[in-house]
């Protein structure tokens, strides 16, 4: 199941998937080096997480050259979209309830 | 109870990583202090020691204007004056962005760049035209305008405020543009007591 009972979803239990998708939220594009930046992750760590939000299709990438260095950008799929606000909903939900 | 705090600090990252992922906040407040500092003297030493004091010129004159003997004085004056108030504004907002582990050259601090550099391209050839054609007058006026145009645009990229500071330069821009005599003393209400003000406010709201 993606979604737990409080609906949370599970892909964003980690920090770093969390801020990934912040990021890419409010940015139409961002790239590899970017993400990384705003992020301070390493490489390895970066790409494992990207990958696990690409799984889901919640994220999707585009490449390209900038003249001959590979350039990846990634960007929010519409899925990833509405899984981010529900699960952005669901935790204000949680919060209120337990006030 | 640790579950609920656990909430509360997920969603103060997201909105967090949502600012600084789209917009630059390492600009500083006292590199606007000190850009209108500069602005101030440079207007000061241009009216009093060169004498420069664009007048109503531009639109009574049939003929074209001519330059005045002091012109290549004024001009290096305010050259200086931009180079240092640049210089300033990099140096402040590269201490700035370490401090909050940043990099100064980031996707956001491009974008904010990306967006003021047209409007102020466009005022700065526009500026090297009116210098051609000896309409020194209007010079003031115009820099102010597409400056205002500039920070109203990269408002959206940075703090707010910088919008509405763009929005009074280009008020200051047309008053001067309408009454020509008064171009001078606009351009330094404009970058000179609205950077201070604006650099003060800044300071306090957002580096203490």
């Amino acid at each position: 199941m993606k979604v737990s009972i409080d609906g949370l979803y599970k892909a964003f239990e980690s920090r770093i998937r969390l801020g990934i998708m912040s990021a890419l939220a409010v940015n139409d594009t961002l790239d590899f080096n970017s993400l990384k930046e705003f992020l301070g992750v390493t490489d390895g760590n970066l790409a494992s997480h990207l990958k696990a939000l690409e799984k889901e299709a919640f994220i999707s990438l585009e490449k390209s050259f900038v003249g001959r260095k590979p350039n990846t950008k990634y960007f929010i799929t519409k899925e990833g979209k509405k899984a981010f606000d529900n699960h952005l909903r669901a935790l204000e939900q949680l919060i209120k309830s337990q006030k | 109870m640790e579950k609920e705090k656990d909430y509360i600090r997920d969603i103060a990252e997201i909105r967090s990583m949502m600012e600084r992922s789209s917009k630059f906040l390492s600009l500083s407040g006292w590199a606007g202090v000190m850009a209108g500092i500069y602005a101030i003297i440079g207007v000061y030493i241009a009216h009093k020691l060169f004498h420069f004091n664009p007048g109503e010129t531009a639109y009574t004159s049939t003929t074209p204007g001519s330059w005045p003997d002091n012109f290549t004085n004024v001009f290096s004056l305010a050259l200086s004056v931009l180079i240092l108030a640049i210089g300033t504004a990099i140096f402040f907002s590269y201490n700035k962005a370490n401090k909050r582990n940043e990099k100064l050259w980031n996707p956001t601090s491009r974008r904010l760049l990306v967006n003021m550099a047209i409007p102020l391209v466009t005022g700065g050839v526009l500026t090297f035209i009116l210098i051609s054609k000896a309409l020194l007058d209007l010079i003031a006026p115009f820099t102010l305008l597409f400056y205002g145009l500039a920070l109203y645009n990269a408002g959206k990229f940075t703090y707010g405020e910088v919008r509405v500071l763009g929005l009074i330069e280009i008020g200051l821009g047309l008053i001067g543009a309408y009454f020509t005599g008064t171009g001078l003393l606009c351009w330094a209400i404009g970058f000179g007591v609205l950077h201070i003000i604006y650099g003060i406010y800044i300071h306090y709201k957002y580096e203490q």
